[in-house]
């Protein structure tokens, strides 16, 4: 990974100083999360290796831009996507991103691992390196 | 800096487009997108380094350049996008100005209708909006930090100026005001678009 492509969330916004931090991964940030998918596939034309982190709203904002990037163009972008109110339904009590985030992932055809637990963390790894050697596009998607 | 490079009128898209491509570098990646695609694939043979990028989402040919840039800082990108396609991503002139880059060239042409779809006026058009004057794209482009900014209105001016204008100090942003093409359709497709990536990757030389 050399570069995550970002607009960050209350969960997900939290790892940017991490990724600032980390010397090799260069943080992105853009408007909105149409623009990530389509940086991330400049990014990947030119030889990097993007991620896009977002959250389900973001890509519900997105389908059209991940659409040409990842079916149109078939570029093997992966991302990860924040899925609000997964683990807190305390404090938007009736969010329909609970409805609607893994049945726009499947509309999407993209290949997700769902991560409710800091103990799956390795999915994420293990699931990034998979897509990776596969040259396709999946997602890791991180309850919230 | 926001500079006039001369002209007041309109410039025909066939003539902007061929100026630019007598005066692109050989190492420079050329996107061209809608209108500006559908013209620059009649100009002549394809370079190695263009992407044509149709099918698009609309709006993303500077996020695309945006990617480019940051990825391969050795080569300049021209992106070539209309202003309805800038109005549905104002966002990224922010973006690009955030993420540093200074090898990318934004060549906005200007028509002030969506050409492809029969020619209706765009939300930034004076004749979208009571007669009001139409968006000031250069003084956006300003706003959002682009340290070259120009416009130019005349085919004289553009030929004349187009080498000066394209090696700014980048970020640049260029608003050629365009005449509309009245029976400008939607460009077809020049291949398979992942055939057309793995060329294009090829020809930069990574994977």
């Amino acid at each position: 990974m050399t570069h995550v492509v970002t607009v960050p969330d209350s969960t997900i916004g939290r790892w940017e100083g991490a990724i600032e931090h980390s010397g090799d991964v260069r943080l992105v940030r853009v408007c909105r999360e149409g623009e990530a998918w389509q940086v991330a596939a400049g990014l990947y034309l030119g030889g990097a290796t993007p991620v896009v982190m977002i959250q389900c709203t973001g890509l519900f904002e997105s389908g059209d831009a991940l659409r040409n990037a990842l079916h149109d163009w078939k570029l093997p972008i992966f991302s990860i996507i924040g899925y609000r109110s997964y683990r807190d339904q305390a404090k938007l009590p009736g969010d329909t991103c609970l409805v609607f985030t893994e049945p726009v992932l499947e509309a999407w055809k993209i290949d997700y691992r769902l991560v409710t637990d800091p103990s799956q963390l390795d999915v994420i790894r293990e699931h990034f390196v998979a897509c990776r050697e596969a040259a396709r596009p999946g997602a890791a998607v991180i309850a919230e | 800096m926001s500079a006039t490079a001369g002209g007041v009128g309109r410039i025909p898209l066939v003539d902007a487009l061929r100026t630019l491509r007598a005066a692109r570098r050989d190492d420079d990646i050329v996107i061209t997108t809608m209108g500006s695609a559908r013209e620059w694939m009649r100009l002549g043979d394809p370079h190695p380094l263009d992407i044509v990028l149709v099918p698009s989402a609309m709006g993303h040919g500077t996020s695309i350049g945006l990617g480019l840039a940051l990825a391969r800082p050795d080569k300049r990108i021209i992106v070539c996008m209309g202003d309805g396609s800038l109005l549905m991503n104002l966002g990224s002139l922010a973006s690009i100005i955030a993420a540093g880059v200074r090898n990318l060239v934004v060549i906005l042409f200007d028509n002030g209708v969506y050409e492809v779809t029969g020619l209706q006026p765009t939300a930034g058009a004076s004749g979208a909006r009571g007669g009001r004057r139409p968006v000031d794209f250069s003084a956006m482009a300003s706003a959002s930090g682009f340290d070259s900014v120009h416009r130019c209105g005349s085919t004289e001016a553009w030929t004349r100026e187009v080498s000066r204008l394209i090696d700014s100090p980048g970020p640049t942003f260029i608003a050629l005001d365009i005449e509309p093409v009245p029976d400008g359709t939607a460009p077809h497709s020049p291949g398979p678009a992942p055939d057309r990536a793995r060329r294009l990757m090829v020809a930069l030389g990574v994977r």
